[in-house]
């Protein structure tokens, strides 16, 4: 019962939200309303039992893109009042391009409920339903059979960076950088002089 | 299967890329170009050390179980510490040549040498894989690393631009692979080349066809093959010399015996599926390499139309389907790194007064008069390249076009060799100018010892003295192609 509950929140919620975020007049509205929806479908994998995937859709879509998105929106001066302007005039385009992909939809379905593909066994190499949970089964894989992979994976991400850095650090010349080493090795009587100068007279430093 | 072993058999892999590791924790220390060129020489010895460890894996023809690690992920046979040998070769040569260009542009940094050594690293897991994951994070080590280093120049605009293009069109290339594999794997159920060589035997179904085609795509592209070659001159125009160099060898030995594994281990049993399209796409690359050519101007653009026109016969091998076949393309490979480590550091010789690159062929007019031992070694390559008998390069193209011949694929060798008949003018055509036009008077600077040495050691092997290797090479290779069949 609270199930079914949950999932017809969620969903509703989804739907409402995934609907605002093209509504919606201001982009930033946009993306916070992209970050709720994803929250809910989250919450609807939590539901078939993917928790792994409910957390990948939290980390990389919500953490990530959604937060790329925003930085785009922000970052960018983008006057997408004049992006909408075209809206009528692409109407129809867009609207070919929405049947197309339900007639592509329907095909897809209706060639699955046909049966006529036939697809590979699969070799027991994927972890079963016998699992505790699907974290862990990813988890035992990954750390077990597919080590040398997660590794090579990771030297791949560290190439990445050292590319991004690679490609954009330089180094300008006439910055001020901070030194603590110098800022915490200053002495309060290298710091600071006491003078008393005379009326009339300037102070020499 | 236990760890030890594992880790035994992928020490290779395990060094390049501690090495790679350390080294870059180095160069956050590092200033100026001194200890850019240190940490550039401690590579080229990681990448010897490498090579010597492989020796044994090649020599013993190590094949089968004894050579499988991590439970059938990674495979050190000799077929791969064959690959493996030509690609630390040639990542060396342009290791050792890279310094003098860089610092010219006042741009050396110990990166370099660190994105080589990765790039390295992941050309490893390429050749070894025998999985299809282990293929594609090799892959894509390669790739990422290799992107940055074409836009390694980054203040200069035709790097820039060859590193978005490359990074752009890579991309998209590896998407259609990893689509191809998606394919092939939900066919095929599993990821392991054992496994789909085992489910895909007898009639093969149009969707595993499809994964079939699109890997093939995917693959073509990383080897620019045409009608997948479309960026080859343009990056390899823009990219620096030593990049390009780096680009026309060692990742183009590391993909084009992924292709072979691929090809043979797990589609092995339908040889008739993929044949036609290699036989296509050898004959396309031959002819385009041939006639794009010709109306180039500029000799790093003209090596990348040679070096698609050299897939293209490389490809002929694989279209064998034999070990005959495929041995011979690991001979043609082995002369194919020679050649183009001699023609790039020729290139790379070729400097005016101040010491900016040469690149045009009209700058290079006479140079045999001011530059003779330079302007010889040159047309040696060129000669060798368009496969012109007392020279090594014309042996690798024997070998080929004799296995496709005794695999009873008559047409497409006669098809080749008059194809490569058009190849030969442009190479030619550059041995004339060099020889027989007014002097530009232009390309008279001087080169270090290590270029000399490199181009030196190329043009011995490319010279007729090479063929004192062809036993030796025939051996190895034949040990290495039988490593490659003994599953199937």
């Amino acid at each position: 019962m609270i199930t079914v509950l949950a999932f017809y929140l969620f969903a509703t919620l989804t739907v409402l939200a995934g609907a605002v975020t093209i509504l919606a007049r201001n982009p930033v509205h946009s993306v916070l309303w992209l970050i709720v929806a994803f929250f809910n479908a989250a919450g609807l994998m939590v539901l078939v039992g993917a928790e792994f995937i409910a957390m990948l859709l939290v980390i990389v879509y919500v953490g990530a893109v959604a937060v790329l998105f925003l930085f785009v929106v922000m970052m960018l001066d983008i006057d997408f009042a004049q992006l909408r302007a075209g809206f009528v005039r692409n109407f129809p385009l867009g609207l070919l391009l929405a049947v197309v992909l339900l007639a592509e939809m329907g095909i897809g379905i209706g060639a699955w409920s046909v049966g006529g593909i036939k697809l590979g066994t699969p070799d027991g190499s994927a972890p079963t339903g016998a699992a505790a949970s699907n974290i862990e089964a990813v988890g035992m894989l990954l750390y077990s059979k597919y080590l040398f992979l997660f590794e090579a994976a990771g030297v791949l991400l560290l190439v990445a960076m050292v590319g991004a850095i690679v490609l954009t650090h330089r180094q300008r010349s006439g910055v001020r950088g901070q030194n603590i080493g110098r800022q915490i090795a200053r002495r309060p009587d290298e710091a600071t002089v006491n003078v008393k100068p005379e009326v009339g007279q300037g102070v020499t430093l | 299967m236990s760890w030890t072993h594992s880790l035994t058999l992928v020490a290779p892999e395990e060094l390049l890329s501690v090495t790679g590791l350390v080294l870059l924790l180095a160069s956050a220390w590092s200033r100026g170009q001194r200890d850019a060129r240190a940490i550039t020489w401690l590579s080229v010895l990681a990448l010897a050390i490498a090579a010597i460890i492989v020796v044994p894996a090649l020599c013993g023809g190590l094949r089968g179980d004894a050579a499988n690690a991590f439970d059938g992920l990674y495979s050190g046979d000799s077929f791969a510490a064959f690959a493996k040998l030509l690609v630390y070769a040639a990542a060396g040569a342009s290791l050792l040549i890279a310094p003098v260009f860089f610092e010219k542009a006042r741009s050396m940094r110990p990166e370099y040498p660190v994105l080589v050594l990765f790039a390295v690293a992941g050309m490893g897991m390429m050749v070894s894989a025998t999985n299809l994951l282990t293929l594609y994070v090799g892959l894509e080590l390669n790739s990422l690393a290799a992107y940055v280093l074409a836009a390694f120049l980054r203040n200069d605009q035709r790097s820039a631009e060859a590193g978005l293009k490359y990074f752009v069109l890579g991309a998209l290339a590896s998407g259609i692979l990893l689509f191809g594999m998606s394919l092939t794997y939900g066919f095929a159920g599993t990821t392991s080349f054992a496994g789909i060589a085992a489910a895909l035997t007898g009639d093969i179904s149009t969707g595993a066809l499809f994964g079939l085609v699109f890997m093939l795509a995917g693959l073509a592209f990383k080897i620019s093959a045409a009608p997948f070659h479309m960026w080859t001159p343009d990056v390899y125009e823009g990219a620096p010399t030593p990049v390009t160099m780096f680009f026309a060898s060692a990742p183009k030995v590391a993909a084009l015996a992924l292709t072979m594994r691929i090809a043979i281990v797990p589609f092995g049993a339908q040889t008739v599926a993929w044949q036609q399209i290699v036989i296509v796409v050898s004959l396309m690359s031959i002819i385009i390499g041939a006639l794009g050519a010709i109306g180039q101007s500029n000799l790093k653009r003209l090596l990348a139309y040679s070096s698609i026109n050299n897939v293209g016969f490389l490809l002929i091998g694989l279209a064998a389907a034999t070990p005959a076949g495929v041995g011979a393309m690991l001979v043609y490979l082995a002369i194919y790194v020679a050649m183009t480590v001699g023609g790039f550091v020729a290139l790379l010789m070729l400097k005016d007064v101040d010491g900016n690159q040469v690149e045009q062929i009209d700058q290079i007019a006479g140079l045999s008069r001011e530059r003779k031992v330079l302007s010889l070694c040159f047309a040696m390559v060129m000669l060798s390249l368009a496969g012109i008998p007392p020279l090594f390069g014309f042996w690798g193209k024997f070998v080929v076009f004799q296995a496709a011949v005794a695999a009873d694929l008559l047409p497409l060798a006669i098809i080749g060799i008059a194809a490569s008949v058009i190849g030969a003018f442009y190479y030619l055509k550059v041995v004339k100018v060099m020889y027989f036009d007014e002097p530009a008077g232009v390309a008279l600077g001087k080169s270090d010892w290590v270029h000399q040495a490199l181009l030196l050691l190329a043009a011995l092997i490319i010279s007729p003295l090479g063929y004192l290797l062809t036993k030796w090479l025939s051996d190895l290779s034949s040990l290495a192609a039988g490593a490659l069949f003994a599953g199937t």
